[in-house]
């Protein structure tokens, strides 16, 4: 670590983007809202995977955005069914390709992606994504986390972090929001022991980026889960969403990571994590949150930010500094 | 060419696809479809049929593979029943919409609740709506050749439609029958291998499965249903051209003993065996009867329909499943509807045997025949009829 406070392993992305393809496999005139994180990290995912490769899609937010007959935004071979089975349809594309490859009627096989929402991985395809982990098909799973269900209008589910105000979290007399804390669905899909594992960000793309590279090639199954900035369902400024991305990890809600064969690896380190309040305080779907609930949540991101720690050897960065308020229950940033 | 065989028919089902030379097949344990996939997955295991067997984890799964398998190009095969085609429900519209030629096995079951494993139709009734070719054979011999069929209608490139056989559970899957067996030469010469027109290959890449604003959507409905309906033409020329080749001849209505027949009785899948040894009785005992058996539901075929039924004074219609609350049991609302822009069209009597599993002998046909005739007499208290029911 430097003294402008930059870890060693992040010094020379400041090269990668002139390494970066520039062909674009996820393009323009698709309909995302300003803003829109998930389409940024699709395209980066996109420019990761280049053009050999075959997608499966959940309904959700970038298949509405992305394929209104007659146009489409992808460039890949591109089938989207329903919300729930991409797992299992990019396990009858591998499947599809492996006996047609082992026949002779296909020259190679091409890479095989499932890519959906928050609702699509942890809720809904759950089952169909842990049965394709399972049985060990050779696909990388693209999670698109934006924490709610914004594609029907912003419905709370299961990855909805604690807290937040959705259409049917609303906070009220007899409620705060959210209830219940986020999924851990990294934690899932580790427990299943495919090979590889990784939570991403767009605003962190040559992470991103280079994750992508080594979930594909990685043979049998691959989950990454991308936190997926969203303004329209998190109430926040459009221009924000690359700054929030980043809050997220700097905060320590969102740590990047990749968990390689069972092993856990902090591929962005950040040397002092910044106070919760830096990343709730922009965004609407907080704002009703009073001091215990805030004062929770940042003892929560500590003790799993500390538990995480520990899984990938890493040192512990230094604590927000943080002091009781008045009242006792509310945590407050000194800097 | 071929030989003659005994077998249980969910054998000889999985004979057939392998014959047929499926290259994927995703499947989920139901009873009792279960001996088609056990015997695919064992000959898969064995190296017999060069295909990928993927045990998914629910049928949902398995009809959500088969479209991504198909999707490639590769021909694709999947068996079911029951709760696994209701689950499979939300997918079966998407696999006809998307045009993916996927043959499906169904081996009919009733429907929870009360869970039963036993025979029925309310299971592919509720599915009568997927757009999808749905046949029902009556014995084993059909089960075999129209799996064998169903590759060649489903793949053609008229028709790119996926396509159920279905056969009644137990009573037909787990029945050991002699059987006509075709050699593997034979099917690959009628069976030439799957070509389809787009697939997911990143040479030439597609978009499969856009969303359809109200502009598009009811033109793509409309060419579904013009495609359904006018596959009829291919399903009968495929048909012809086994009969060539085996001698055995398939119609969409199969007539027995029907000619001149006052009365006929109207049913599907297996249940036709047991109303033709009725039909013989009564012959026999100098009643004027006989037996319409309608093989192919969808597309729903008017034409030969009301040619079968046109010149009877009365039809009985049996269904295997109930509509609860509904105008009619499913197979009755059909053929009703289809006679009704007739001049002169029979009197139609509507009667719902056999559900989950309850026997039906030839007694029982000739037990609703009396009946039938004798409520005709008097004027119908009914719209339709629960045969059997106690108490």
């Amino acid at each position: 670590m430097d003294k402008f406070g930059v870890a060693n392993s992040q010094k020379y992305d400041v090269y990668a983007s002139r390494l970066m393809p520039r062909e674009e496999f996820f393009t323009s005139g698709h309909r995302s809202c300003q803003g829109c994180g998930e389409a940024l990290a699709v395209r980066w995912v996109c420019k990761a995977v280049g053009k050999d490769a075959i997608i499966a899609h959940a309904t959700g937010c970038m298949e509405i955005v992305s394929s209104g007959y007659p146009q489409t935004s992808w460039m890949h071979p591109w089938i989207h069914v329903a919300f729930e089975n991409t797992s299992a349809v990019a396990a009858g594309i591998d499947s599809g390709l492996r006996i047609l490859h082992r026949k002779g009627k296909i020259d190679h096989m091409p890479k095989v992606l499932a890519m959906g929402g928050d609702g699509a991985t942890a809720d809904i395809g759950l089952q169909s994504l842990s049965g394709a982990m399972e049985r060990g098909h050779n696909f990388t799973y693209v999670c698109w986390d934006n924490e709610a269900y914004m594609n029907t209008g912003i419905q709370r589910s299961s990855s909805t972090p604690f807290g937040a105000m959705t259409t049917t979290s609303p906070p009220g007399k007899q409620s705060f929001g959210q209830s219940t804390w986020k999924k851990n669905m990294v934690a899932i899909a580790v427990a299943h022991g495919i090979p590889y594992v990784a939570t991403a960000s767009p605003s962190y793309p040559f992470d991103l980026y280079f994750k992508v590279k080594k979930a594909l090639e990685t043979p049998g199954p691959a989950y990454i889960h991308v936190l997926t900035v969203c303004p329209t369902g998190w109430r926040s400024a459009t221009d924000l969403s690359v700054r929030l991305g980043r809050l997220a990890v700097e905060t320590g809600v969102f740590p990047l990571y990749e968990v390689v064969e069972g092993r856990y690896r902090l591929t962005v380190e950040v040397p002092k994590l910044k106070p919760i309040t830096t990343y709730l305080k922009p965004q609407g779907r907080f704002r009703h949150l009073r001091e215990p609930q805030i004062n929770f949540i940042q003892q929560q991101i500590l003790e799993r930010y500390e538990l995480l720690m520990k899984k990938c050897e890493a040192p512990y960065p230094e604590f927000p500094s943080l002091v009781p308020s008045e009242e006792g229950a509310l945590w407050i940033s000194k800097d | 060419m071929g030989h003659r065989k005994g077998m249980e028919v969910s054998i000889a089902v999985s004979h057939a696809v392998a014959l047929a030379r499926a290259e994927a097949i995703a499947a989920y344990p139901i009873t009792p479809q279960t001996h088609i996939v056990e015997h695919l997955s064992s000959m898969v295991a064995n190296g017999e049929l060069e295909a990928e067997f993927v045990n998914v984890e629910s049928e949902h799964s398995a009809m959500s593979a088969c479209i991504g398998m198909s999707a490639t190009g590769a021909r694709t095969y999947t068996a079911t029943s029951a709760q696994g085609l209701a689950l499979m429900h939300e997918i079966l519209f998407i696999a006809s919409a998307l045009r993916l030629p996927i043959v499906m096995t169904v081996a009919n079951r009733a429907l929870s609740g009360p869970l039963s494993i036993w025979n029925d139709h309310s299971d592919i009734m509720a599915a009568k709506d997927i757009g999808w070719i749905q046949i029902f054979v009556k014995n084993g011999q059909e089960a075999f050749d129209h799996t064998v069929m169903a590759f060649k209608i489903a793949e053609n490139s008229k028709v790119l439609l996926p396509t159920i056989i279905n056969m009644d559970g137990f009573i037909l899957t787990h029945v050991v029958e002699a059987m006509n067996f075709v050699d593997q030469e034979m099917v690959d010469k009628f069976l030439p291998p799957y070509s389809p027109r787009h697939t997911l290959d990143p040479k030439s890449p597609v978009t499969m499965g856009a969303f359809a604003m109200p502009e598009i959507y009811t033109e793509v409905k409309m060419k579904h249903q013009v495609t359904l309906t006018d596959s009829q033409q291919v399903i009968t020329s495929v048909w012809d051209e086994w009969a060539n080749l085996t001698g055995r001849a398939y119609k969409p209505v199969e007539r027995y003993k029907a000619d001149n027949a006052s009365t006929l009785f109207l049913t599907m899948g297996c249940l036709g065996e047991v109303a033709e040894i009725a039909v013989d009785e009564l012959q026999a005992a100098g009643e004027s009867v006989g037996l319409i058996e309608l093989r192919l539901w969808r597309p729903f075929p008017f034409a030969e329909l009301r040619a079968a039924l046109a010149g009877a004074n009365l039809v009985i219609i049996c269904d295997r499943a109930l509509s609860p609350g509904g105008a009619a049991p499913p197979v009755l609302a059909e053929v009703r509807s289809a006679l009704y822009a007739l001049s002169h069209r029979p009197q139609t009597l509507g009667y719902i045997i056999g559900l989950g599993g309850r026997d039906v002998s030839p007694e029982s046909f000739k037990d609703i025949y009396a009946k039938a005739r004798m409520e005709i007499a008097q004027g119908p208290s009914q719209e339709f009829y629960l045969y059997g029911v106690r108490g």
